[in-house]
């Protein structure tokens, strides 16, 4: 159920982000999903990819600062109030939210968000319980 | 191990008598050789013959760097220069450079005062010594190396620079000691990681660490990274080199000065007037036996107290305190004096947070700002904002508790503060004064 996330410390320093991207390209790993949480100082470049202990390992080797934490992806179906339910059920529970980050599938008709918890395995517990479908790594990964 | 028992454990009596003896000598000499020192003496009223005591010691003028820099190159050699066998040169980074000379003896003498050190540090005969301090007109790197073969270890005149290679050497020739600036002992512990080696792999045992001054915390960081004991050294060349004292391995407690051939006092940090050995202020030398260049009541801008305990390891001679700040590297923040020691202490109190730091200091219209880079490792990273801004502002709260200076906190990215290969460059100071 949890997916497994990268994230890396970026300077505010121009031509990161594009030396990041054309690392990953180099060894063919594929971005499934990112943000870029910014301050006003440095960023944070979170990252769902195809491989993420090779993607990890590599930008290591580049020199980069590399961290890896677990995620919940969620369906939602796409259409109003999709995601409003979801953050009911969040919200009940008593779960806080670190960030979050959307993205849509090809087909178009779900969704998917991606969630920081505090407390991981008390949401997948509560969001199973009232029904949202969380995806596994496998599915995410191969998207 | 004392290297020579005679005068290292000199009863305080004899000791003191035999500093008047050679100081009065010296004293004569210069007077009689330099005319610059002589004028100086004239000017305060002072003449050879009114040293009677050590306490007369304070009659006489200071010398500073400045006085240094006038006679550049050779004015204050008090031997022609068919007696003088080597010359060695401060960087002169913010001037012209510092020249001191030495005649056969006073190299002879440096390297006993050196392998004395390296004694006290525990080295012996059996050790492999890896010296990477800078070879060259830096006194560091020939300082340590007669040192180190007068005591009959195997040296590896390494020098500095290119890391990778010193740590293969290192690994293959089994070295047991290490000599180099504290900063760059750091530089190998994190390169050797990076090549994958274990530095329990190592034989080294030992390092003696001096030529910048370095925290206790720092102290801390490196036995643990390179799992030896770290012992501080202190030397300058306008003294002699590195030699000046040591730390014993039985206390580690200040450093023993060679006492029977440098004169130290404390003088208060603005006034110059002599103070107590206990209490705190600006260390001054007067060399006692040097030939070519001695230096008479020598300034060294660095600061430490003078420790007179009574020290197990059997060595008379008084200790120094381990030296945190030289009024060269003192910073004047908003009318506050920052010392880098006390930054890289303050960082090092805090988990996880790597030896590489830099400071910079900018100057926006009137107002003085500083900012502190930190690296930022992979055990502080964290996918939350939050985190890192908790981070930063914990830095920045402890650095304000302690130093009463407000500083910008900058988190970079891993590798980007320049490593040390040498004398670690801890501050860049844009300001036009």
């Amino acid at each position: 159920m949890k997916v497994k996330q990268i994230a890396v410390f970026l300077e505010n320093k121009s031509g990161r982000m594009a030396e990041i991207t054309s690392v990953l390209a180099r060894n063919g790993i594929n971005i499934r999903a990112m943000s870029l949480a910014d301050t006003a100082d440095f960023g944070i470049l979170r990252l769902i990819v195809n491989d993420t202990d090779n993607a990890k390992q590599i930008l290591k080797d580049n020199g980069f600062t590399v961290g890896m934490t677990e995620v919940l992806v969620i369906e939602v179906v796409d259409k109003p109030g999709g995601l409003a339910s979801v953050l009911q059920t969040i919200k009940e529970n008593d779960l806080n939210i670190e960030y979050m980050y959307a993205f849509t599938q090809k087909s178009g008709e779900t969704g998917l968000i991606i969630f920081r918890f505090d407390e991981i395995d008390n949401a997948i517990t509560a969001l199973s319980k009232s029904g949202v479908r969380i995806l596994s790594g496998e599915e995410v990964y191969a998207i | 191990m004392i290297w020579n028992e005679e005068y290292e454990t000199l009863p305080r009596e004899a000791l003191e008598a035999l500093q008047l003896k050679r100081l009065q000598a010296q004293v004569e000499r210069v007077y009689a050789s330099v005319p610059y020192y002589r004028g100086k003496m004239d000017k305060a009223g002072v003449q050879p013959g009114d040293i009677k005591a050590l306490t007369d010691i304070k009659k006489l003028p200071f010398t500073t760097k400045e006085d240094l820099r006038k006679n550049y190159p050779f004015g204050l050699f008090t031997v022609p220069l068919e007696r003088v066998v080597r010359i060695h040169a401060s960087s002169g980074t913010t001037g012209q450079p510092t020249v001191v000379g030495y005649t056969r003896r006073d190299i002879k003498i440096w390297a006993e005062l050196m392998t004395r050190c390296l004694s006290a540090a525990g080295a012996s005969p059996q050790d492999i010594i890896h010296n990477a301090y800078g070879y060259g007109l830096f006194t560091g790197g020939l300082g340590a190396h007669y040192g180190a073969e007068n005591l009959g270890a195997t040296v590896v005149p390494v020098s500095g620079g290119n890391t990778k290679r010193q740590i293969m050497i290192m690994r293959d020739f089994k070295s047991t000691v290490l000599l180099c600036t504290p900063s760059y002992a750091l530089n190998l512990a994190e390169t050797m990681t990076e090549m994958g080696i274990d530095p329990s792999e190592m034989a080294l045992r030992v390092g003696v660490f001096g030529a910048e001054p370095w925290s206790e915390n720092m102290r801390e960081e490196i036995q643990k990274k390179l799992g030896i004991q770290a012992i501080d050294i202190y030397g300058l060349s306008e003294i002699i080199g590195p030699g000046v004292a040591i730390e014993c391995t039985e206390e580690q407690k200040g450093l023993h000065i060679m006492e029977d051939h440098f004169l130290p006092e404390i003088v208060d940090r603005d006034t110059f007037d002599p103070l107590p050995l206990g209490e705190s202020g600006e260390l001054v030398f007067t060399t006692l036996t040097k030939e070519a260049f001695p230096v008479i009541r020598y300034r060294t801008k660095d600061f430490s107290r003078i420790i007179t305990d009574h020290c197990s390891c059997g060595r008379t001679f008084y200790r120094m305190e381990k030296i945190t700040g030289r009024s060269d590297d003192m910073l004047i923040i908003r009318g506050v004096n920052v010392f880098p020691s006390q930054i890289e202490h303050v960082l090092m109190s805090i988990k996880d947070v790597e030896p590489h730091y830099q400071i910079i200091v900018n100057r926006e219209g009137s107002l003085d700002s500083m900012e502190v880079q930190v690296e930022v490792s992979e055990d502080i990273f964290s996918d939350a904002v939050k985190n890192l801004e908790t981070l930063a502002k914990q830095i920045q709260i402890e650095i304000k508790d302690l130093l009463g200076v407000s500083c910008k906190i900058s988190l970079v990215e891993p590798k980007t503060i320049q490593r040390s290969e040498g004398k670690a460059k801890r501050v860049i100071d844009n300001r036009k004064i």
